[in-house]
Order: C-alpha cells, then structure tokens, then sequence
C-alpha cells in the first residue's frame, strides 16, 4: 500500500504517486502481455481443432497462425509498452484474439469452398486467408504509425475540417465512381483499382469521428441553448439544425444511392449520438431518430431497390433461391449449429455466400453454437466497454466524444452486423470488425484501436506526468520526473472527472 | 458529459442483448424448423458423413444399393448394383432431388437415424465408432427380377409378380429405367444433366409404372366381374346372353366383340367360355345384370378401392370410376370407361384367386436390420380381404385355366406346368372423331402358376402394345412376358 517499501520508489516530494503509476502501467502491461499470449494459444487451439475435425490430422498451419497472431501481438504489446504505457490492458488482447479467430475462419472457408468445388469439378484457389495474414501485417503497421505520430489524441482536433473534408470524400467517392469501379454485390461500397478493392466507409468513419468530436465540443455550447419547450422537451432553436441536416442528407444519400443501409445507420446514429453526448438534450435525439425513420420510409416508397430489400428481409425463405438465398443460407446455418454447434471444421459454413466478409459470425454461430457466438460477442462487450470506461476516464471534452463515438460505433456495428446473420435487420454489407475477411476493415479497426489506446493511456496516466512524455519501463525519463511539480496538482488536471480512477485499476486505489 | 455516456453505453448493451436474444430465437426455438427446411442442404450432407445402410435381396443375400467408401470428402458413395432392374424398387438417393423409392421409404434405418438405434448411437458416441445405417432386406427374387427386366426388353410398361399365399412382392419393374448410380454420384452436374435428360425423354423413365400409374385394365377386369357373377348365383357353365352387338342403354353405342366376332351361338354363351374367348358383349350384359353396387363391391374386396396405399412405397389407388349409369356399368364391366388399376393391384386379383380368394397384403420389406445385423422387424404376413370363397376361386381357377389352355392367353402356357391366367387388350388414350383411338391398346396379363398350387401370380402391361381388334394380341404380347417369369421364379425355387 505504501509506495515507500517498494523498491523503485522515485526520491522527491511525491514520491508515491509517481511510484504508484509506474507500477499501475507496468501491471497493465503485464496484464496485456498475459492475454496476447492467451490469444495466440486460443487461435492456435482452434486451427488445430478445425484440421482435425477436417483431416484428422495436424499440419504446419497451426503453427504458421499461431506465430502470426503471437508476432502481431508482441510487437503492439512492445509498442504499448513504449508509447501507451498507462493504456487499458484488455483493448489490445480483445483486438488480437477476435482478428487471430477471424483469420482461423477465413481459412477454414478457404478449405470448405475448395472441397465445395471438387464436388463440383471445379476448382477454386482459396488463397484468401494468406491475404488477410499481409493485409494483419499491414494492420499492425498503421496501429504503429498512429501509435507514433499521435502522442497527444488532443492535437487531432486541430485538423478537424481536413480530416472531416477527406472522411467525406471517402464515403461518396464509391458513389460518385463508375459502378464498375464502385459495385460488389449490388451494393456501391468499394473502390476498386488494378485489382484492388477496398472498402473505404470504415477509414471515412474514423476521420468523420474526430471531426465530429471535434466540431460539437466547439459547438456545444451553442447547441445546448434551448428554443421552444414542446411535451416538457427542450427543443434546439431552428438555426441549429444545420448540421443535423446535413448528415442526415448524407446518410439518406448513401442509402439510396448506394443501396447500403449500413453504412447509412452507422453514419447517422454515430452522429446523433455525438450530439446527444456533447448537448445532454434528449431532444436531438427524438429529432435524428424522427428524421431517419422518416428517410427511410420515404426512400422505402420510392426507390424499388430499398423496397425489394425490405420485402426479401420479411419473407426470405419465400426468396430463398434467389435474392433471399445468403439470408436463408445464413438461417440455416445458425439453426444447425443449435446450442453447440457443429464444432469448428464441422459444419458447411461455406454454403452460405461470402461467409468470409459479411457473415463470418454466421460461420461462427453453425460450427461454435449458441454458446460459442455469445461468446465472441462477449469478447467484443468487453472491447466496447474498456472504450466506454475510457470515455468515463478521460478528462478533456473531445477524448471522451472521440472514445464515446469509436466505442458507440463498433457496438452499432456489431449489432447491425448480428442482427443482420440472424435477420433482426434487413442485410447489410457491413464487415464485423477485427474478424471480417477484407483489408480496408482490418487496417482501419487497427486505427482505431491504435486511437483508444491512446486516449486510454492518457485517460489512466497520473496527472504529473506529461501527455508528451516518453516513457521507459524504469519510469518517466528524469528530465519529466523532475519536472514542473505544479503539473502534477490534480486541480490543473482538467475538469471534474479528473480524479476518477479507472474500474480495472480500482484496487491499487 | 459522463451522464449521456453512460446512456448510451447501456444503449449498445441493449442493442447487444437484442441480438443475442434474437439468436435464442433462431438458434434453439427455431432450430428444428431451420434444420428440416428442404432448402438447407446440410442435413443431406451430413449424411452422406455416415455409411449409409444396404438394400439387400433376402433370398439371395446379394445386395443392390450399397455405399462404398470414397476418396471425396463425401465419404460414401451410394452404388446401385444392377442399377436400371431394381431402380422401381430402390429409387435413387441423390444430393440434389432427395430420396425416391427405398431409399425413401426406409430413410430412417438406412440412414441410421432411426429412434430405434438410439441406444447403439449412445453406445458409439462414447466408444468414438462411426455410426452406420441400418440394412433392409427386401422380399425380390433375383431370377424373377432378372427374367422380367430381360421379357421386357426395354419396351414401356411394367411387372409385378406376387407370393400369392404371403403377399411378398417377387418382382417389380418398370421399363424403360433409368440407372439410379446416375442420379446419386457426387458430381453436381452430372447428376443434374442425368436428371434433366431423364425428364425430357418422351418414355419418361423416371416414373414408376409399377405402383405409381394406372392404366385401364381391359378384359383382366373379366376376371372382377366373374367372381362378382360367381357370387351371384352362376356357375361357370351358366348360359348368359351374349349377343353379336350391344346397344349400350340411352345412347345408340353399339358394343361389340374384337373384330365383331360372334362368342357361340350369337345368342348365348357359357361363362366359362365367355372368360376363354373374353367376350365383351357377353361381360357387359352380365354387369348390367348383376348391377353397379355388386361390381363395386367386389372390385373393393381385390383391392380396387380409390385408397392409396403404402407397401412401404406409396402405390396409386385403383379406381373402378364414378359408374354413373348402365351404360357405364356396360364399359366398365369390361375393364374401359374409368376403370384404372396399377400394375401391383392386376397381379393382386390373380394371386387372390390363387390363394383360395383370400388376398394377402402386398409387402417388400421382409425385415429391417440394425447395423450390427440384429433384426429391428420382420414382417408378417397379413390377410388384406376374403375376396370370394375358396369354392368359387376354385371355379374361377378352372375358368382362367381354360383361358390358357385353349382361349387368348395360350403364350402363357409353361411345359409340363399348368398355368391360370386372364389376358386384357385396354384402349386408352385420345379418340378421334368417329370414337376410335389414336394410340394401340395397353396389352394385358395376369395369372399365376402352377394352378393347382400357386407359387407366383404376375401381372404385365405392355403400354400400346396390342393390337387393335385382336384379343389375342394381347394374349401374344403380354403373356410371354408373364411366362417367362413364371418359368424363371419356379425353376429358382425347384418347382418342375
């Protein structure tokens, strides 16, 4: 409990509450090391288990993911340790457990679609799980470079309007583009270039968010103050509704000219969200709520293609030959799997159609079951969560917008992405975040984790110690320890919540 | 800020628990319903993870569906021995169109997925052994089968030959086939051309003429309306009218012999003689005479009650037709107007007359065997009806003996085997103008041997394959057929 029995304790005048978060971050980081190693077993487990169910016999792969997953993990395990050391120890083993289990799955329909053909008499060249492995790697760089160059996630408020303005060039490039150039599936999602296609929604999301987070913490003030009181609600002044419209014209668009509800909702709810947080009006939110239904009820009469859609959701096994077959397949799926499902190798995920992008959790609910697809759920519950934690943590305005909105998104599109295997919601060609198939989604989730871990770092450092710092595993680097003593009066901390300790570290308090 | 966050942090909570509640929906309430959809091709392809049982002749122990391992990841392969003979029988067990046949019909022993090997599934999930499918044996004799196929020689129509003291069926084809190994491999475009070729053939050889098609019976159904005049009072040498030409009552009809023949004296004839030589004038009085209700009931007594029935294959119902007045009693009672039997139900009148009037039910499976080859059922014999007393039987015996003897069945005669049979020549089809028929007539035979202790009682139709006023024809083409099956069956079983 005292800092002064323990070894390391730092000499000077606060001596404990340096000590104390030096072994607070070197716990976190132990805790994280623990689960990374965790992770890669579990992946290693499953490779293992699905070449059994398959061929009764183990090969070189179990190895090859297990060393994938175990590398991706230790080298962003060492770069928290050196850039986010007070970061949230669980963010980054959720991350690399859910993408290590993904990437075990895309192979395994890599070998189901290949059997699937030589029943056939074709052949198929499943080369897509070596692909997800670069695109990991990939990943795992842009978690570096954003780890790096953003030391202070505050400074990225400054360029708010570049980033909003390219968020926005992202999202309506695939619906400006050609469709040949645009269109997977029907739905005009993707930019595709000499053979490459990315889905560009995810990145333009992130880059969307900071801005949002950006604007309505500038503009909060202004958008708090109440016009008429209308039932006992404060309704936002008519002037005010500006932006509101916007992005609700934006989203509508994407939705009619893309045909992709996802990214629609997603767009929007993020939105509405970031206003209600940074506002605390409920009044915003009947607002977005009202205008979305009404958009969508709209373009539901007029446009054909939101009308079939909608007509396939609600009678799919009366379409389950054409339009409704992925759907139904899906259904299927799931039903066999039960409560146990098939076990992993077990089942026939790959008759459902592109199993490996939009319903690999499909694939998850037929081969693990009921309890298996909780499970990962959970697994993403406890990701979302150490995000909101963070939001609660952090001190400055925009940290917790930009955490509340990257949280608040991976959870709508967790659930826009379940509910749609399981036809809660019409389909949608949104990707499940860290275990899809697909390049664009896995960089851009590893930007954002790379975010959270940084908002988190700061969330969770001891207040005398400076954002910029550069720390080793001994501690602060002296010229900072022996800093500006005022710097470590937690009155300058930043608002109120500035004392809080984190839920995960409560026992050190 | 933090008192909206944490709304909406219990707001993804809420949209998760949707989502997971809605997966109990899918996942565990309506999983059994997802499962059984036709649609979801898992089931089917998990059992083809799972050796499928055999199909097996009892009396010979040969096998004709069997599944043989594969290198594929299908695992098992269904092979189908003598696939075109026995495809009446066993059907075909296919990835794409499902079960027809045995494979359907006993689905749940040869897949192994009977509740009744629910212990020994226990057993080998705790000893880790691959469960199999059970076998079914059925009750087809291998030389009777073999000589129908051949008599048939690929020409439309169909066999069926009874046990008439148990009801086994003895033999069952339908010609032209199709080869059922087609339809089960594991290549998806093969079976689907196979398919498609199957359906587009103007034979169609993917029906089964032997238990799933009516035809009219013609003259065999002489042989209903004789015990229908037996039970009446008349003996086989009875004189009833049988006049040249019959004005069929209400219309100016006139129905008359084949090629306008006169039957004896061109005013009456014995009944006897009247079955020998088929008189159709002479039949149609009689039914007249003996009325609607006891034509019905007796054709009810045979079998011909408009029931389907399984045997465990699902066999059409036979059907005397709505007779709505005396002239269609008239056509009826010689087998036209709406009279329809199958093939199983022409063999199921002679092998009731065989068996002293008493019909036994007709079955195929003879047991049902677990996988380790113990006996989950064998079937008994059962009586279906009394379709006329033994007496009478005897007279009609005698009767249908004198058709082979010296009437219109004589290709069914066997050396030194007395043989009992009825021939049938049965228009059909489109008629022009002037009421006569575009197509040849259906070529009929149902009889049994040895007569005086029957083993086999067959019937045979040759579609279209008589000839237009000539009884005989009938006689000529069906018969050989009836014949050489007879002869086959016996010879196996040692009867000489």
């Amino acid at each position: 409990m005292t800092a002064a029995n323990r070894p390391r304790a730092v000499r000077g005048t606060e001596p404990s509450r340096a000590a104390r978060g030096t072994e607070l971050a070197r716990s976190a980081r132990r805790i994280e090391l623990l689960f990374v190693l965790a992770a890669a077993f579990v992946v290693a487990c499953a490779e293992a288990i699905i070449e059994i169910t398959r061929d009764n016999k183990i090969t070189s792969h179990v190895a090859t993911y297990a060393v994938v997953v175990l590398v991706i993990g230790l080298v962003s395990h060492l770069a928290t340790r050196r850039l986010a050391r007070y970061a949230d120890p669980l963010m980054l083993p959720c991350a690399v457990l859910l993408s290590g289990l993904g990437l075990v799955m895309i192979h395994r329909l890599d070998l189901g679609l290949a059997q699937e053909a030589a029943e056939n008499g074709t052949s198929y060249n499943g080369v897509a799980a070596a692909s997800q492995v670069v695109w990991a790697f990939l990943a795992l760089v842009v978690f570096l470079v954003v780890l790096f160059v953003v030391r202070d996630h505050r400074v990225l408020s400054r360029y708010a309007y570049t980033l909003a303005l390219i968020g926005l060039f992202l999202l309506l490039l695939p619906a400006v583009l050609p469709a040949r150039y645009s269109e997977v599936n029907g739905a005009r999602i993707w930019i595709r270039l000499a053979g490459f296609s990315i889905q560009p929604g995810e990145i333009a999301q992130i880059a969307l968010t900071i801005f949002a987070a950006s604007y309505l913490v500038a503009k909060r003030d202004v958008l708090s103050l109440a016009g008429r009181r209308v039932l006992g609600i404060d309704l936002p002044r008519g002037r005010d509704l500006g932006p509101v419209l916007v992005a609700w014209l934006i989203s509508i668009g994407v939705l009619v000219r893309d045909h992709d509800l996802g990214t629609s909702l997603m767009f929007f709810g993020l939105f509405i969200v970031l206003i209600y947080v940074a506002t605390e009006r409920v009044s915003w939110v009947i607002i977005g709520v009202g205008m979305f239904v009404a958009g969508c009820y709209v373009s539901y009469q007029l446009f054909g293609t939101v009308k079939q859609r909608v007509d396939v959701w609600l009678h799919v096994f009366r379409y389950s030959q054409d339009e409704g077959y992925q759907m139904a397949q899906s259904l299927f799926g799931l039903g066999t799997g039960g409560l146990f499902g098939a076990g992993l190798g077990g089942g026939r995920p790959e008759l459902v159609p592109v199993a490996k992008s939009d319903f690999i959790l499909s694939s998850f609910g037929e081969e693990l079951g009921l309890f298996g697809l909780v499970a990962i759920l959970a697994v993403y519950v406890v990701f979302i969560s150490r995000g909101f934690a963070t939001a609660l943590a952090v001190r400055d305005s925009f940290g917790k917008m930009l955490v509340t909105g990257l949280a608040f998104s991976l959870g709508l599109q967790l659930f826009v992405v379940a509910g749609g295997i399981s036809r809660l919601l019409p389909e949608t060609g949104l990707t499940t975040p860290f275990l899809s198939y697909g390049g664009s989604s896995l960089v851009a989730n590893f930007g954002l984790l790379a975010l959270l871990l940084r908002v988190s770092d700061a969330a969770r450092r001891p207040p005398n110690v400076p954002p910029s710092a550069v720390t080793t595993d001994s501690g602060p680097v002296p010229v900072v320890a022996s800093g500006n003593p005022a710097s470590g009066n937690p009155a300058s901390g930043g608002p109120a919540s500035g004392g809080r300790t984190d839920p995960a570290s409560g026992g050190d308090g | 800020m933090n008192r909206p966050i944490r709304r909406v942090t219990v707001f993804v909570g809420i949209l998760l628990l949707a989502v997971v509640l809605n997966l109990n929906w899918v996942q565990v309430i309506r999983a059994d319903s997802l499962k059984d959809n036709s649609a979801n091709r898992r089931t089917t392809l998990d059992q083809y993870k799972r050796q499928r049982g055999s199909i097996v002749l009892q009396g010979s122990g040969t096998p004709v569906a069997e599944s043989v391992p594969t290198k594929d990841a299908l695992m098992y392969l269904r092979h189908y021995v003598a696939g075109p003979e026995y495809s009446a029988v066993t059907g075909f067990n296919s990835l794409f169109y499902g079960n027809t046949g045995i494979e359907a019909a006993e689905d749940s022993v040869l897949s192994g997925n009977d509740d009744r090997f629910f212990v020994q599934r226990l057993t080998n999930l705790l000893t880790g052994r691959d469960t199999r499918g059970g076998n079914v044996l059925l009750t087809i004799n291998k030389q009777a089968q073999a000589a129908a196929w051949q008599a048939m020689g690929g020409r439309q129509g169909a066999v069926v030959a009874l046990d008439p003291t148990t009801g086994a069926i003895l033999a069952a084809v339908s010609s032209p086939s199709f080869d059922p190994n087609a339809l089960s491999s594991h290549d998806a475009n093969k079976i689907q051309a196979a398919y498609k070729r199957y359906n587009a053939e103007d034979s169609s050889p993917l029906e089964n003429r032997a238990f799933d098609i009516t035809f009219p019976p013609g003259s065999v159904f002489k042989l209903v309306v004789s015990a229908a005049a037996l039970k009446n009072g008349r003996k086989p040498d009875t004189r009833i009218p049988a006049v040249n030409a019959l004005t069929l009552p209400g219309t100016t009809t006139q129905l008359r012999n084949f090629g306008g023949e006169q039957c004896a004296n061109g005013k009456t004839d014995t009944l006897d003689h009247a079955l020998t030589i088929s008189c159709n004038t002479a039949f149609a009085q009689l039914g007249m005479d003996l009325g609607t209700e006891a034509i019905k009931q007796q054709a009810a007594l045979f079998g011909i009650d408009d029931n389907d029935f399984t045997m465990p294959l699902r066999v059409a119902g036979s059907s005397v037709g709505p007779i709505v007045d005396q002239a269609a009693l008239a056509q009826s009672s010689i087998g036209q107007r709406d009279v329809r039997v199958t093939p199983l139900q022409a063999a199921m009148i002679s092998a009731a007359i065989a068996n002293h009037g008493t019909l036994m039910q007709p079955y195929l499976v003879s047991k049902e065997e677990a996988p380790n080859l113990s006996v989950l059922s064998a079937t008994d014999p059962q009586v279906q009806d009394q379709a006329m007393s033994s007496e009478q039987a005897e007279e009609l015996t005698q009767m249908m003996i004198d058709v082979v003897n010296k009437g219109t069945g004589t290709a069914a005669q066997l050396p030194g085997i007395q043989v009992a049979g009825k021939t049938g020549t049965a228009d059909n089809g489109p008629q022009k103008a002037d009421g006569s028929y575009v197509n040849p007539p259906h070529a009929w035979f149902s009889g049994f041997a040895p007569a005086d202790n029957p083993k086999i009682a067959v019937a045979v139709v040759l579609e279209n394959g008589g000839v237009r006023g000539n009884e005989t024809t009938g006689g000529l083409a069906a018969a050989p057929v009836a014949q050489a099956v007879m002869k086959a069956y016996l010879a196996a079983i040692g009867v000489k």
